[in-house]
């Protein structure tokens, strides 16, 4: 197998990385929703990484194995005024932490970049392969 | 007097097929540096270029004895370390954990970042090498 299959494996890899950011960007859009009359509340999602082989062992690509919500507690903040209160006073929150998100979106952008970055590369070098003997 | 024309080019073209063979395996790595529990590979180009090396020396002594599957004494013996395959020799490694890290993947993005452009480099070189003996024998064929 020659070089081309780098853009099979950066590609999976950029394709992973936006359904992450995308992940990201629903977590960050949720954070502040409340509960419905139900009582269940937005939880954040994860996107859980998996290594996949491309027909050598030298080349592996990545693809999204699962989406997980987190198991972590809904976040309740005392504001009787509010429609949505209960019976306390309390109102149910995500329990999406948007700093956590922001790290991670900045992290999957980088992680994107750089494999845009190494298509690019790969593509320069083959098209001088193209060249060779001219 | 052809095979010896062409040695030096017989070279650049293995180690332009290992370049691009490493290039495939550092871009794995930068796809996978968030994957948990991926474990970064590399290879040994010093001990894959000897290997390969020796198995085209060893397809060139068999090609004298004329046994591997030749049925004329004029035809050029199939290599078998041929340029498009890498023979045995080319056994990927693993790359040393710098900075260990919980969900056990060992990839170093940095690193694996400055082996993606050194070997980039590195392929451009080796095509240059080629360009250029090929530019040799071109003016040497046509004599002018």
């Amino acid at each position: 197998m020659s070089m081309f299959s780098i853009f099979n494996v950066s590609g999976s890899a950029i394709s992973a990385q936006s359904q992450r950011l995308n992940v990201v960007a629903s977590n960050l859009a949720n954070a502040d929703a409340v509960a419905g009359p139900d009582g269940q509340g937005y939880k954040g999602r994860q996107v859980v990484f998996e290594t996949v082989p491309m027909g050598s062992d030298a080349s592996a690509g990545v693809k999204v194995s699962s989406v997980r919500e987190s198991s972590e507690p809904l976040r309740k903040v005392h504001n009787p005024s509010h429609p949505s209160a209960d019976a306390e006073g309390y109102v149910t929150q995500s329990n999406v932490n948007p700093v956590e998100e922001m790290v991670n979106m900045i992290s999957a952008s980088r992680s994107y970049q750089n494999n845009v970055e190494v298509m690019n590369t790969a593509k320069t070098l083959l098209l001088k392969t193209l060249q060779m003997g001219q | 007097m052809f095979a010896s024309l062409t040695s030096g080019l017989d070279f650049q073209s293995k180690a332009l097929v290992l370049r691009a063979e490493r290039q495939r395996t550092i871009a794995s790595n930068i796809a996978n540096a968030d994957t948990p529990g991926y474990v970064a590979r590399d290879i040994d180009f010093k001990a894959a270029m000897a290997s390969a090396t020796s198995g085209s020396s060893i397809a060139a002594s068999k090609s004298t004895s004329t046994t591997s599957g030749v049925t004329h004494p004029g035809h050029i013996p199939l290599a078998e370390n041929g340029v498009g395959s890498l023979g045995n020799g080319s056994k990927l490694g693993y790359a040393a954990q710098s900075q260990p890290s919980m969900d056990g993947n060992s990839v170093d993005l940095d690193r694996e970042r400055a082996n993606f452009v050194d070997n980039s480099v590195r392929y451009e070189a080796t095509l240059r090498f080629i360009n250029g003996q090929s530019k040799t024998i071109l003016s040497a064929i046509q004599g002018q």
